[in-house]
């Protein structure tokens, strides 16, 4: 029997390679996912293991700042390193100078890095990390002496075309005036993280004193300071020892808990991507498994007569169903092995994708891990076999004697009636929660919607045989009318087995319920922001700088100077803790009334001193109104009490906290801008004026000037970036749900070669037969198409509705629907080549007189 | 050519030293060995000849369903061997018409439109007269809306003759029609055949093994070993099981 089996399957290449391609395909996805994740986690681990020392010091509070990154001016002075040195629990110490909004800019003038990947800029104090090892590697020349010396990682130099010895231009993320922001480096060697790369980060690596000079205006002092143990030391006792001569803004943290809070902030963002692509993984093996199970019915349906002779000359029942199985294993087995493959090739590709986005992932890290293999053999098994029993156990249930009857293997209405009733009951069911996610239930509501989304989808795949009658008689009526006989041929095709059409289309179905419902969010997503933008950005300009980080106020010092500027207003986020919690507090110029058009609920808009104004959730949150106090605390124990003197409705343009950026210097917040907007005087030509602003810029591109329009569009350019990503991984379910439709027509046109020779016989050309085998493709995904735009649209509508408090408008991406229906028909038109040709050429005519 | 009749009888379709090669060198099959055949216009002739004989080969060749190895076919004055497909396609659709031995209809099709199937591949539109004449002759008018599953196997043969005839083919080429049929549906399938020869000329190539059904035809060719050895007119029961007994020591 095995060999029987065996023999079968070496009959049946073709079709084995179209079904296991479905296995490879969604067994890649997941192993090639799950490679990246790992990779992108070993890399970081790395990174932040073989960076940091046996202890840190660092200003009080900073852990819960971590979030934000810290901009405070706290120091320590170079003789409490000194006295650190001088302990007898430490090695060494390393006084730290490190600060934000440091960029580097390329031969051409041009900005390196600035998105996704921070850049980093510290002084090289050669601090050995926790394993005794180097923190940085030279890779080529020599550590910064001097204080105009840089040394940067080999991907920045190599990207902005530097070798050691040029110069290189940096902006510094303080100075009063344009002119003295943009500074000129040499470039004395290149390094890297001892963990190996930077994951894409930039490095700027100066001499203390450079550093000094950069950061704090060329104070001798410290931000923080790298402790080493001296031998038999632990980080307890380290921490212990440094405590007793630290001051009280500074802290001293193991080395152990640093990297843990390091892995922690990463581990947050790595765990978003990783969920992110598994789901598309377990969409992609989901679609697969469909295709698969779909594969094994046709493959048993028209075996039928083979495997009832095998039933009627003696094989029993059990047998049958595992010769089916083994079949399936095989297949498994096969398609598994070359996913894994596949998976390798494709991590490589997800990191060299990300690579381009800025986030570097050491490839050395892209390997198989025991883990992964296991997992994907066993979903790879584990799919297939579930897929293949019901066709395996239908297949042992065929009598012997219905290899002498024709049709045998073509299951009755009644069946399908009771399948209807129990899907009816779970959309049911779906229904029952979304409405219950509406109508405030407890925990999110999304999620509600998307527990109803996940059974709707899985309903829809289920009675697609049923919904789809419709779109298929359409498609008759349709075709008829365009392609007459033909066309009326092909969609009567796609009707006499409606089971099979289903399950073909249902795999297109999935990955267009996705594609639809994601469209339809992001195209509120769009609608909001327009709305947003429309009713409440009240400048003509609005200068930000790029990935939202903050950058000198010589720039808006510059820019008020321009002529046409009537007004300027200046924000700066910094991070804080408001009654103890942490939040990104805004500080403001007292003209940001002319700016911001607040819904104001009580009290005034009129900031002055130590006032703040505040959200309505704010409020809410913290438990305060107008004439209320509200403690403010920074990172180095600094602190500050505000008064309440407004409350406004709540909006994402503004923070939820706001006050005057006085407030932010008297603690010792460096000041920077986080964004400038700009007001036209009257009667100034707008273009002229971008002009002039952008002007300024010319030689420091680390800002762009917008104007309304350009701004809407810019947030819209990120939701659509997000969005075709998104599209991107859906078009791999698509992807196979095409193979599918290829599988299901290759094997249904073997299966009705007598009546192709028929057709043949009586009239039908070539063209006209390669014609029917496509229309039929193009009625199954059309059909596929419509049903799962009909479920993506209200999944996607249902969503929106459930975060409607952040999306308020509601947009139905209509044009893309087509556009998504249009490039159904062309995957139609695409899946039918191999089958249509292999139509064509097949010897039907001596088959039908023949027998 | 002179016949036994002594009428002047149009050629409708004409085998001349037809060869058809199956397989090389040690498997090779000679299937026609150098037929030459003139098939007559309003004729109704049935090919027979033992399995393997090559009777179906020829059939195959002369409705240009296959082509041959040697030699020429030739339908309606037009030599196939020069056609294209898409030519030998029209050929089929407007010259010829099939009625095979089984899946004779398409499932999805009703009985009214597969009778009009080639028609409607044309683009034409069926003569409404001669549709109705075709329907009531093989009595099926009632059963035109029903699809092939609902009809009997005789009710199904009956329409792919039908089918055959709707387009006024200049030949009906039927291999093995009763083949999967009982008498009585036999019977009425070659009453019909007879009729249209009868009743509207019609040209008709019948491939059988059954002497009964032969005996319907007004003249049988016989085959053996991929040529023809014997020839009757106006035929029997008796003459065929005769000449089909001389036939079997050669046949082997």
């Amino acid at each position: 029997m095995l060999r029987l089996t065996l023999r079968n399957l070496l009959a049946r290449k073709v079709r084995l390679a179209m079904s296991a391609l479905a296995i490879v395909l969604g067994i890649g996805f997941l192993a090639g996912v799950l490679t990246f994740s790992n990779g992108l986690g070993s890399t970081f681990d790395g990174i932040i293991k073989g960076s940091t020392p046996d202890a840190v010091v660092r200003p009080s509070g900073t852990e819960s700042f971590e979030q934000f990154g810290i901009g405070n001016s706290t120091t320590l002075t170079p003789e409490v390193v000194e006295e650190l040195a001088a302990l007898p629990e430490v090695a060494r110490a390393d006084g730290t100078v490190d600060g934000l909004g440091m960029h580097l800019l390329d031969q051409d003038g041009k900005l390196i890095g600035g998105h996704g990947a921070p850049t980093i800029a510290f002084n090289y104090a050669g601090t050995p990390n926790l394993l005794d090892e180097p923190s940085l590697k030279l890779v080529s020349g020599d550590w910064p002496d001097g204080p105009t010396d840089v040394v940067l990682d080999t991907g920045a130099a190599e990207k902005a075309g530097y070798a050691v010895g040029d110069e290189v231009a940096v902006i510094a993320p303080s100075g009063d005036s344009i002119d003295n922001v943009r500074k000129t480096l040499t470039l004395t060697g290149t390094a890297e993280f001892n963990g190996g790369g930077t994951a894409g980060a930039t490095l700027l690596i100066f001499s203390t004193q450079g550093a000094q000079q950069l950061f704090l205006d060329g104070r001798d002092a410290f931000t923080s300071a790298g402790l080493t143990a001296a031998p038999g030391v632990t980080q307890a006792q380290l921490v212990e020892a440094a405590e007793t001569v630290l001051p009280k803004t500074y802290e001293a943290i193991e080395g152990d808990t640093v990297a843990k809070e390091s892995q922690a902030a990463v581990g947050e963002f790595l765990d978003v991507i990783s969920t992110f692509l598994i789901a598309f993984a377990v969409i992609a093996i989901l679609v697969g498994g469909f295709i698969i199970a779909n594969t094994f019915n046709i493959l048993v349906a028209q075996r039928v007569r083979e495997l009832a002779l095998l039933r009627a000359i003696g094989a029993s029942a059990a047998q049958v169903r595992r010769s089916v199985l083994v079949e399936a294993t095989a297949m498994a087995l096969l398609g598994s092995s070359i996913g894994i493959v596949v998976g390798l090739g494709l991590a490589r590709a997800l990191a060299g994708l990300f690579r381009s986005v800025g986030l570097d992932i050491n490839s050395s890290a892209l390997e198989l891990t025991p883990g992964t293999l296991v997992l994907a053999y066993l979903v790879g098994l584990g799919v297939t076999l579930v897929s293949a029993y019901l066709p395996a156990r239908r297949a042992s249930r065929i009598a012997p004697v219905a290899a002498m009857r024709e049709e045998a293997a073509t299951p009755g209405e009644g069946s399908l009636r009771r399948r209807g009733l129990i899907g009816g009951a779970v959309a049911l069911l779906g229904a029952m929660l979304a409405a219950l996610g509406l109508l405030d239930a407890p925990g999110p509501a999304a999620a509600w919607i998307g527990a109803a989304s996940v059974l709707w989808i899985l309903t829809a795949a289920a009675l697609s045989a049923v919904l789809g009658h419709p779109v298929l008689v359409a498609c008759r009526a349709v075709f008829g009318r365009l392609f007459g006989t033909t066309g009326r041929l092909a969609a009567e095709n796609t009707l006499r087995n409606p089971r099979r059409t289903g399950a073909t289309a249902s795999a297109l179905m999935i990955g267009l319920a996705l594609v639809s419902a994601v469209g339809t969010l992001a195209a509120s997503m769009s609608a909001t922001t327009d709305a947003i933008v429309e009713g409440q950005f009240e400048a003509d300009f609005l200068v930000q700088g790029a990935n939202f980080q903050s950058f000198p106020t010589g720039i808006g010092d510059d820019m008020e100077l321009v002529d046409g500027v009537g007004s300027l207003s200046r924000d700066q986020y910094t991070p804080a803790l408001v009654e103890k919690q942490p939040t990104a507090l805004m500080g403001v110029t007292p003209t940001f009334t002319e700016i911001y058009d607040l819904d104001l609920i009580a009290g005034s808009e009129q900031l002055a001193g130590r006032q703040a104004l505040i959200s309505r959730d704010a409020a809410s949150e913290y438990g305060v109104w107008v004439g209320d106090s509200l403690d403010l605390a920074f990172p180095g124990e600094q602190k500050a009490e505000v008064e309440v003197v407004g409350v406004f409705e709540s909006t994402v343009v503004v923070g939820e906290v706001t006050v005057p950026l006085d407030v932010l210097s008297e603690v010792g917040v460096k000041r920077t801008d986080s964004s400038l907007s700009i007001n036209l005087a009257d009667g100034a030509d707008p273009a002229q004026v971008q002009a002039e602003l952008e002007q300024v810029l010319d030689g420091v591109p680390i800002v762009t000037v917008q104007d309304k329009q350009e701004f809407a569009d810019s947030l819209k350019g990120q939701i659509n970036q997000l969005l075709y990503m998104i599209y991107g991984l859906l078009a791999l379910a698509i992807v196979i749900a095409v193979i599918g439709i290829v599988n299901t027509l290759s094997l249904s046109v073997i299966e009705r070669t007598r009546e192709i020779g028929l057709l043949r016989a009586v009239g039908l050309s070539r063209s006209r037969l390669r014609r029917m085998v496509t229309l039929e493709s193009v009625t199954i995904s059309v059909m596929g198409a419509v049903l799962g735009m009909a479920v993506g649209l209200l999944i996607g509508v249902l969503l929106r509705q459930s975060l409607a408090d952040d999306l308020t408008e509601l947009s139905i991406p209509l044009s893309n629907l087509f556009i998504f229906l249009g490039i159904s028909v062309l995957f139609g038109v695409v899946a039918a080549i191999i089958p249509a040709v292999r139509a064509a050429r097949m010897k039907v005519l001596e088959a039908i007189a023949t027998e | 050519m002179p016949t036994t009749s002594g009428e002047t009888r149009t050629v409708a379709a004409s085998a001349h030293d037809l060869v058809k090669v199956y397989g090389k060198d040690e498997t090779e099959v000679r299937a026609l060995d150098g037929v030459t055949v003139d098939l007559y216009a309003g004729e109704f002739t049935a090919v027979m000849g033992p399995s393997g004989s090559g009777k179906s080969t020829l059939m195959h060749c002369l409705a240009a369903l296959d082509t041959p190895s040697g030699g020429e076919a030739v339908v309606g004055g037009t030599p196939l061997g020069r056609l294209k497909d898409k030519d030998l396609t029209q050929l089929r659709r407007e010259q010829i018409g099939f009625v095979f031995q089984a899946y004779n209809l398409v499932p999805t099709l009703t009985a009214q439109e597969n009778i009009t199937l080639p028609l409607d591949l044309a683009g034409r539109k069926a003569d409404p007269e001669w549709f109705d004449r075709v329907i009531d002759a093989v009595g099926l008018r009632d059963r035109l809306s029903h699809k092939p599953s609902e009809l009997s196997g005789g009710q199904q043969q009956r329409a792919a003759c039908a089918r055959a005839l709707v387009s006024k083919p200049a030949i009906v080429f039927a291999d093995e029609p009763t083949g999967n049929l009982d008498s009585t549906s036999s019977a009425e399938v070659l009453g019909f055949l007879r009729r249209s020869v009868n009743d509207f000329g019609q040209t008709i190539v019948m491939v059988t093994h059954d002497p009964v059904a032969a005996s319907y035809t007004d003249r049988v060719v016989f085959l053996a070993d991929g040529r023809i050895v014997d020839e009757l007119h106006r035929p029997d029961r008796d003459s065929i099981l005769e000449a089909m007994a001389r036939l079997t020591p050669k046949a082997g």
